[in-house]
Order: structure tokens, then sequence, then C-alpha cells
């Protein structure tokens, strides 16, 4: 009954006429290619940009006047800025934070210990910060992000430049923070396994407009039903063996990729497996790059074609 | 909770970090410091002039305790905030500083305060060497001018601090902030006293010289610490100061306010 009464919603109009309302506890995937207003977006909310018309609200409050309430709730994360002191440890940016925020000791201690338990920044905290690693900083960025126990989360680009060990890693992590804390998490990735594997919900914009909002799967499905079976062959077989099959996306020697409509899923699979003898076999959704790939190239025409016709040349 | 308590309150853990990137800086920091030497240069200059009569009023053993007590005040309240505010604005990192619930300034200036006790510890040894040099000759013995160096000091520091972070300030603004600082250095080492004692500017610039702030970021302290002054004088000193604390400061925090909203309009 009282989370029903104390939900809080975020309702959000950004500069370019991009409109979208997220849930208490939600986990976001922002997408869009480069330059498409995402950072921006992201620096609105977290109170950085003066939007220059429209209506952002964040945890109750208008982000830009920062007030203390306010950017006691959020965070910011930008994988390509650092909030570390570089020459000390990380564990000195943290007594800031702690200070500055005005977190009591006893809150601190307990949220350190919990982040160095989930981060295993153990052996990380007393190095000098010049001395991690891109993948530890990026850590012991995460874990200076949220001392303050923010309840929304602002990730722009958090594994960029991480291996995929690294990134599965801060995945998990902000999943479980996302939980643990029913703290909203609005991300950016360019990398799409962290927003197929983190949010069942993205919005995706381009050149500031947005292009879609909705449930992750379900864009999928719309864009693209069909399903991907890639599988190895044991043994050589004749190529209409296989373009009988669906429709052929790549082969390379004997690993192939089929584009196969899901009603047809289950005669084909086991085709393969009954009749052509198949080292592995996996089914897949489309991948997001490509469907991204296809909506943005829908988008561009969309907006080529309600362009005014001018006289100018392209020159 | 007003935020000035919350600001009381963090200051000690701030202080602590300022003091280790001290600690951590102390190569580059020493550089600085000793890379101050033009006080010196002067010193050996204008003493070979006085060494046979005094030069308007100066005699060797004056111009000895002007240059070193320079140095000294030089090393107690010069600061290179300009340089880390235009750099964090240019780098954007100043993002970074914005989404804490602390004013930057506040921040700089616990960092640069920090140093303070690294700073005396440079200085000692210069004062020392004033104490046993000729200059001791030349030196105030008034128990209230030497009673009120303290806050003279204090208020120098003030002045040079937020001219510099209002200077810093100016990368909001431009991109190239930070040639601004050469002309700032033109102005301080001719209308401060760094150069030439105040009384021995040419007429129209020592005029100049007595109202521009630069004369309150350098040349007081040193007159407190170098001159017989009168009861008007010592008031004329230290409320100039004072004025130009409270000017500076303000200054520097609208700069730093209208910064602010063109990085909220520009972004960085």
């Amino acid at each position: 009954m009282k989370s029903l009464v104390s939900r809080k919603y975020e309702t959000v109009k950004a500069v370019n006429g991009v409109t979208f309302t997220i849930e208490r506890g939600e986990r976001v995937g922002f997408l869009g290619p480069n330059g498409a207003g995402k950072t921006t977006t992201l620096k609105v909310l977290s109170g950085l940009l003066h939007p220059t018309s429209g209506e952002v609200e964040v945890e109750g409050k208008v982000p830009f006047r920062r007030q203390t309430k306010f950017l006691e709730a959020i965070t910011l994360v930008m994988g390509q800025k650092s909030q570390l002191i570089w020459d000390l440890p990380p564990s000195e940016t943290y007594a800031m934070n702690r200070a500055v925020f005005d977190v009591p000791h006893a809150a601190f201690k307990e949220t350190l210990a919990e982040l160095t338990d989930l981060l295993d920044l153990g052996p990380l905290l007393d190095k000098p910060t010049r001395q991690l690693s891109l993948g530890e900083r990026m850590k012991c960025e995460l874990a200076a992000a949220l001392l303050h126990r923010p309840t929304t989360l602002f990730l722009d680009e958090p594994t960029i430049g991480l291996d995929v060990a690294m990134q599965v890693a801060i995945r998990d992590f902000v999943r479980s923070y996302n939980q643990k804390h029913d703290a909203t998490v609005l991300l950016t990735s360019h990398y799409m396994d962290d927003v197929v594997a983190l949010c069942p919900r993205i919005i995706v914009i381009d050149a500031g407009v947005l292009i879609h909002d909705g449930d992750l799967r379900q864009l999928i499905k719309t864009m693209d039903p069909d399903k991907r079976v890639t599988f190895t062959l044991t043994a050589v077989v004749a190529d209409d063996e296989i373009t009988k099959l669906g429709t052929v996306l790549s082969r390379d020697g004997q690993r192939i990729t089929l584009k196969i409509p899901e009603r047809e899923i289950a005669t084909v699979v086991g085709h393969l497996l009954g009749t052509l003898k198949v080292a592995d076999l996996a089914i897949e959704d489309p991948p997001l790059e490509e469907i991204l790939r296809v909506m943005f190239g829908k988008s561009r025409e969309a907006r080529e074609g309600e362009a005014p016709p001018t006289e100018a040349s392209d020159t | 909770m007003s935020s000035v308590a919350r600001t009381l309150r963090a200051l000690p853990t701030l202080l602590r970090i300022g003091v280790a990137e001290t600690v951590a800086y102390r190569a580059e920091f020493l550089v600085w410091i000793l890379t101050t030497t033009l006080p010196l240069v002067m010193l050996g200059l204008w003493t070979q002039v006085a060494a046979e009569q005094p030069f308007e009023g100066y005699t060797a053993a004056g111009f000895t305790a002007y240059y070193l007590a320079n140095l000294i005040v030089r090393n107690l309240t010069g600061s290179w905030v300009a340089w880390q505010v235009s750099e964090e604005i240019r780098l954007g990192s100043m993002s970074m500083r914005l989404l804490r619930p602390l004013h930057p300034m506040v921040a700089f200036a616990s960092s640069h305060l920090a140093a303070v006790p690294f700073r005396t510890v440079v200085a000692l040894p210069i004062a020392v060497i004033l104490l046993v040099s000729s200059g001791a000759s030349a030196l105030t013995t008034e128990s209230l001018q030497l009673a009120l160096l303290i806050p003279s000091l204090v208020l120098a520091w003030m002045i040079t601090f937020t001219f510099m972070f209002m200077l810093g300030c100016f990368a909001f603004f431009m991109t190239k902030a930070m040639s601004l600082l050469n002309l700032y250095f033109l102005a301080f080492s001719l209308f401060s006293g760094y150069l030439l004692p105040i009384p021995l500017l040419p007429s129209g610039i020592r005029e100049a010289a007595e109202v521009l702030p630069f004369r309150f970021m350098l040349s007081a302290p040193i007159e407190l610490m170098t001159r017989s002054l009168s009861g008007t004088q010592l008031a004329e000193l230290l409320f100039g100061q004072l004025a130009w604390a409270v000017a500076m400061l303000a200054m520097a925090l609208i700069v730093f306010r209208r910064g602010i909203r063109r990085f909220e309009a520009v972004g960085g």
C-alpha cells in the first residue's frame, strides 16, 4: 500500500521534444547513434545543462537548480570522465564524498563495505588512482558515485573500453544495486549486450527525436520476428540442402547462420539435428545492432522525406 | 540544516585530503615555489644601486628587507588556482564538481589552504635569513604592526585566491583564458610592489597602484613589516585589504555564476 502511495514518477521533456516518464525502480536503456543527443539528455536530467524550453522533473525536483536534496538523490557516471582524485587512492575520494554529501560515518562504512564486496574493490582502495587499470578505475568510479546511496542513476557509457569480463561484472553490479535499493537506472551504452542484459525497456532517439520507447523484446519482435539459427556442420553438405531451410545470413566454412521464421523453428531444427548432423546449434533473437541499424535508416529516410524541397544542391 | 553548517562539517576532511594532495604533488609544488626568484634578482640589483648611498630613501639594508619580505609574502599567498579551474572547465571535470553539494570555490579554497603549512615550511628559512641579514635593521619593531601582519597576510591570500579563481573562470567564456594570466602577471608585477617598492614607481603608476587591488595582495604585508606607519596609514592599508577581499570575492562568485550559466547552456 505504502509503495503505491509514495511511488514517484519522473517526467521528462528534453530540449528536442523527447518526452518520457520513468517509474521508480525501472532499468531503461537509452540508445541512439553518435550525436543523437543521449549525453545531452543525461546532462539535462542530472542538472548540468539548462534546457531552453520544456519541462524536466527528476526525483520531484527541477534538475538544473541542483538543490542539495536533488544532488543527494541522483548520480551521474560518465565513462569518459573521472571524479576520482588522480594522484590519491580512491579511498580519499570516498572520504571526500562522504564529507561533502554529509553521509553519517556508520552508514558510510556500511555502504562502502557493501560496494567493496559487490565490486571486489578490496585491493584497489589504497592504490593511487593513476595506477589503476581502466576497468579497475571504472569500478572505483561507480563506488564513488554511489556512496551517498542515490536512488536515480544516470550511467553514460559505464562500460566503455572494458573487456567482456569487466562488462559483465559492471552489469551484474548495476542490476543488483537496482534491485537492492529500488533505484531507477537510465543507461547509455555502445555495447548492445549491456542493454539487452540489463534493460527491459529501451528508449531510442535519433537526431534529438524519440523514435521508440517501449519493451525491448517487443521491439525486436516487431522489427524482425525471425530467429537466427547458428550451427556447425560435421560433414560437407550440398548448398541447396541448406538454402531450402531458410535465408543464409552468413557462412564461414562449416559454420552457418540462417534466418528462420519463428513458426518454422521446430521443423528446421529437427531437420538439422536429425538429418544433417551438426556439432552445435544456437537459436537467438536478431542482434539489437541490426534492428537499430534498420530503425535509424528508416528515421533518416523519414527525416529526409519530410524536409521541404529546396533548390539548393547537395554541394 | 544549512549549507554553511554542512560545509563546516566537511571542512576537516577536505583539509586533510588537501594535505594529502600537497604531499602527493610536493615535487611540482617545490619547483613552483623555487621558480619565484624575481625578488632575489631585484634584491641583488637594488642593493648594488644603494650600496654607496640610499636611493630615494631606501638603504641597501632597506632593499634587502623589502625583497626578502616580498619573497615570504609571495610564498605564503601566491595561488595557482586559475590554472586548475581553467583546466577543469576545459576538460569538463568541472561537471563532476557541480554534482556535489559543495560550492567548487570552497573545494578549491580548502585544498589551497591545506598547502599553507607546507608553504610556511618553505617561508621559514627565508624569514631566518632575513632576521640574520643586514635587512633585520630595516624591519619594524612596532608591536601593533607586527600583530596586524597575520590578518594582513590572510586578507592578501584571500584577494589573490579570489582574483585567480575569477581569472580561471574566464575559461567558461573563452578557450584561451590563460593568455589573460600574462596580462594579469604584467599588471601584478608593476602595481603590487613585486618588482619595485610602490614609492619608487613613477608618478601616475604610483597613484594607480595605491588604489588597484594588487598592492593589497603583496605590498600591504611587506609595508607592515618594513615601514613605520601612522594610525591612519595602518587603517587605510587594512581596510583597503578588507574592501578588496570582499569585492574580489563578490566578483569571483558573480563570474563563476555567469560562467556556470553559460556552461549549462552549451555544455562542457
